[in-house]
């Protein structure tokens, strides 16, 4: 017992004082936010692109970086013989919509990359209910685990992530929402979505890492569904448009109707063309600092950085 | 091509030719012959056979042993006409999984296996039905019920399917259903995009992706006959064991938590971190993504890094041995580890199982010493073994190997070469097989690649440790109860994913 106190003492206070205080440091080689120069790349060249494991850049007359696929993987950099193309070291990557994950590059004329929109706050009413207390049931679908383990480290004392009152609950009916990781694989589709139906409306769904945002490094595996929908390209095949599916429709309305759960059962269906996800965390995986500020954003508590 | 089976060394190429092509009593003599000499098997599998008409085409079924005695490794294959052939499992119960996961991917039947269960549930095309559907091993009677977990658990943790056969309290019987992280990697390996091949690697396991990198990067420049420059392979050896230090760590601090002893579970939470930053100061990413290449590796480490790492790695030190030094002197930490989830020395013989878990029951298995490649062949890591096979084992055993690979470091971050770290992999040679062996920190990572005539990988089987382990937890659940289920899992600790593949 006395040794236990001795050791406590030695071992010190070690929360981070962020986000009132400074920003944890990152390794001076950690890969953030990207940043291109397109006036240094050769004409006609598309190593970067080539390189890419997921298909994350496009060139063209309007380039850009998807960071909903990227994997933040050094390929590109190494293989662009210019340095047009570099890894920045913000961390600060999640945004609200899929689209907003599209980085544009360089206009030539302004030499500048384009701006990430980050991340606004949840509306008024769901950030009176989940701003200072938020359960969340962790759904891990189809990925490596790296994410899940990026994600648990919030709860060491390091980030201590109690303090916002957000914490990862073990049942879906104490949760207001669920964090997904994973590329959706074919074998968690019944039990994601029975996870999913489980949580009380109202509910918030965020992705975190590539895989749950568009599938990562397994997008386009006939084992997989290419993460949790929302992308232009799922609902361009899907006819509802989305956002309509009527499984959705107790989590639009609080209160409303519960949805017949038999498409659930069935195994048959694919899943509902969009949960209406609140929150994309890319990264690959996201430095558990990415998804703190993804989580902290979403709930208003950094608006102004 | 003679009958001998062919020796070769831990990431050494050899001709297709050259592998004994054997009958199937002879296959069978090769590999009960092998396990009683004290070998393991490190991969079965299945490939179908190339052949001058279609109409003969059969397939053929690989074994590579792994026999630490000659540190060799021994190849053979046979051929199977027809829709079925024997099963070994009867007389070599550690390869009962991999029976079935031919079965369930080439339809073979394995005549006379005990339990033809699937594995991985791929859906497409296979005979499995539906995700966890499958005919689970029951007990009947008075008193005597089942207890189904999964496959979404209570914590942030990968998906799995877990049935306890229990009587009364305690479990007679645990049966494990995998595959919800199924995501076609192998298949991949050989058919997707090129480019995504190294992340398909390091996304096996994610907790691992140092070691399978390297396995893969071994196994490739074994087909192309080239070795990595000296300070790649040592900065290799460097990134695995701080993936070892932080998993062991973060593992004994996971079950002071499973326990109920807060202090060690705090600062062993912390602590891994600490070991995975590290490995993000060499690399840009904590998971040591992007740092293995074929050829090298694509980060390099001055003096200055060098002298940072040391630093960091003496404080860490320090605070580790205090952090975990508290679980040996609490007793009630030492009453709940003592005992619980006991697997013999035999038993794990008998099923094969690597890695910490074989060492905690008293087996000396470490590819490292065993089969040494890249910098181990220069710097030996001492085996750490106990005797007891229970709880306290696997967690003693992880301490163990923590000083082990805290020495290593400190002694290869002083002295470590000079030179270039990138190489050029270099064209594979064509028709040849190349199995290669890295000791992940859960144990034993096989990677097999096979190529074609115009050198192009044809076939590339992984074996994760855990698909040699996920038995040895079912066989230590055995007599205990649901409520030390927590512990043993923790105490194994295997991966989902790379197991699901």
């Amino acid at each position: 017992m006395s040794s236990s106190i001795l050791v406590r003492l030695r071992q010190g206070r070690r929360t981070t004082k962020y986000p009132k205080g400074a920003v944890p440091a990152l390794p001076a080689r950690f890969r953030g936010l990207p940043q291109f120069d397109l006036a240094l790349c050769a004409p006609d060249c598309a190593a970067c692109a080539e390189a890419c494991p997921t298909e994350a850049i496009t060139l063209g007359p309007d380039p850009s970086l998807d960071l909903g696929r990227c994997l933040f993987c050094p390929d590109c950099t190494r293989a662009c013989p210019t340095g047009a193309l570099t890894f920045g070291a913000d961390h600060r990557l999640a945004t609200r919509r899929r689209e907003d994950l599209v980085l544009p590059a360089v206009s030539p004329d302004t030499g500048t990359t384009g701006t990430l929109r980050r991340a606004e706050a949840l509306g008024a009413e769901l950030r009176r209910l989940l701003g200072r207390s938020l359960k969340l049931r962790q759904v891990s679908a189809g990925g490596c685990n790296g994410c899940e383990l990026d994600t648990n480290v919030l709860t060491t004392i390091g980030w201590d992530l109690g303090r916002f009152g957000i914490q990862f609950v073990a049942s879906p009916r104490h949760a207001d929402g669920i964090l997904v990781t994973g590329a959706i694989s074919e074998n968690m589709r019944v039990a994601l979505l029975k996870t999913w139906e489980a949580v009380p409306a109202p509910k918030i769904v965020v992705a975190v890492g590539a895989c749950a945002i568009s599938g990562g490094p397994f997008r386009g595996h006939q084992e997989v569904l290419g993460g949790l929908p929302g992308l232009p390209d799922h609902a361009a095949s899907d006819p509802a448009g989305g956002r309509e599916y009527p499984l959705l429709a107790a989590a639009a309305t609080p209160g409303g109707a519960r949805p017949d759960p038999a498409p659930f059962r069935s195994g048959a269906e694919s899943i509902p063309a969009a949960l209406p996800i609140d929150l994309y965390v890319p990264g690959c995986p996201p430095h558990p600092l990415t998804i703190l500020d993804g989580l902290l954003r979403l709930l208003g508590r950094l608006q102004e950085r | 091509m003679t009958d001998e089976p062919l020796l070769v060394e831990n990431g050494e190429a050899i001709a297709v030719a050259d592998v004994p092509l054997l009958g199937a009593d002879a296959f069978r003599a090769f590999l009960l012959s092998g396990i009683a000499g004290g070998s393991r098997v490190a991969a079965l599998f299945a490939h179908p056979r190339e052949t001058a008409t279609p109409s003969k085409a059969a397939t053929e079924i690989w074994v590579v042993l792994a026999e630490a005695e000659t540190a060799s490794l021994a190849f053979a294959r046979r051929s199977v006409e027809g829709g079925s052939f024997p099963s070994l499992t009867p007389a070599c119960p550690q390869v009962h999984l991999f029976e079935r996961e031919i079965a369930e991917e080439t339809g073979l039947v394995p005549e006379g296996h005990p339990w033809l269960k699937p594995v991985r549930f791929p859906g497409t095309g296979g005979a499995a039905g539906p995700v966890g559907v499958m005919d689970f091993y029951t007990i009947e009677g008075e008193a005597g019920h089942e207890v189904a977990v999964g496959p979404v658990h209570a914590g942030v943790i990968e998906p799995g399917h877990f049935r306890f056969q229990c009587h009364g309290e305690v479990v007679q019987h645990l049966e494990i259903s995998l595959g919800y992280q199924h995501r076609g990697i192998e298949r991949n390996l050989v058919e997707g995009a090129p480019t995504r091949i190294m992340h398909y690697v390091e996304t096996l396991a994610g907790d691992s992706s140092i070691g399978h990198a390297t396995a893969h990067c071994h196994a490739l420049e074994g087909l192309a006959r080239v070795h990595a420059p000296a300070k790649a392979q040592f900065l290799r050896a460097i990134a695995l064991e701080l993936e070892r230090l932080a998993n062991h760590v973060g593992d004994l601090g996971a079950l002071a938590g499973d326990v109920g002893y807060l202090p060690t579970a705090s600062f062993c939470g912390r602590l891994r971190g600490d070991y995975l930053n590290m490995t993000a100061l060499i690399c840009g990413n904590r998971f040591g993504r992007g740092l293995v290449r074929p050829g090298g590796v694509v980060f390099d480490v001055d003096e200055a890094m060098c002298a940072e790492l040391l630093a960091r790695l003496t404080v860490a030190e320090r605070e580790t041995r205090e952090a975990i030094g508290l679980l040996w002197d609490s007793h009630t930490v030492m009453s709940r580890f003592t005992d619980t989830g006991k697997v013999n020395a035999e038993t794990a013989r008998i099923i094969g199982l690597v890695g910490p878990a074989a060492r905690a029951s008293g087996l000396s298995a470490d590819v490292r010493t065993d089969f040494p490649k890249g910098a181990y062949r220069y710097s030996h890591v001492p085996v750490s073994t106990w005797e007891t096979g229970d709880v306290f084992a696997r967690a003693y055993v992880r301490w163990l190997e923590i000083q082990q690979s805290l020495r290593f470091l400190r002694d290869e971050l002083r002295e470590l070469p000079g030179g270039a770290v990138v190489g050029q992999p270099g064209p594979l040679l064509p028709d040849h097989i190349v199995a290669s062996l890295v000791e992940g920190w859960r144990g034993e990572i096989c990677h097999v690649l096979r190529t074609d005539g115009a050198g192009r990988v044809v076939r590339h089987k992984v074996v994760d440790p855990s698909f040699h382990n996920w038995f040895g937890l079912a066989l230590a659940l055995r007599g205990e109860q649901i409520s030390d289920f927590p512990l043993c899992n923790k105490s194994f600790n295997l991966s989902y994913a790379g197991f699901d593949l």
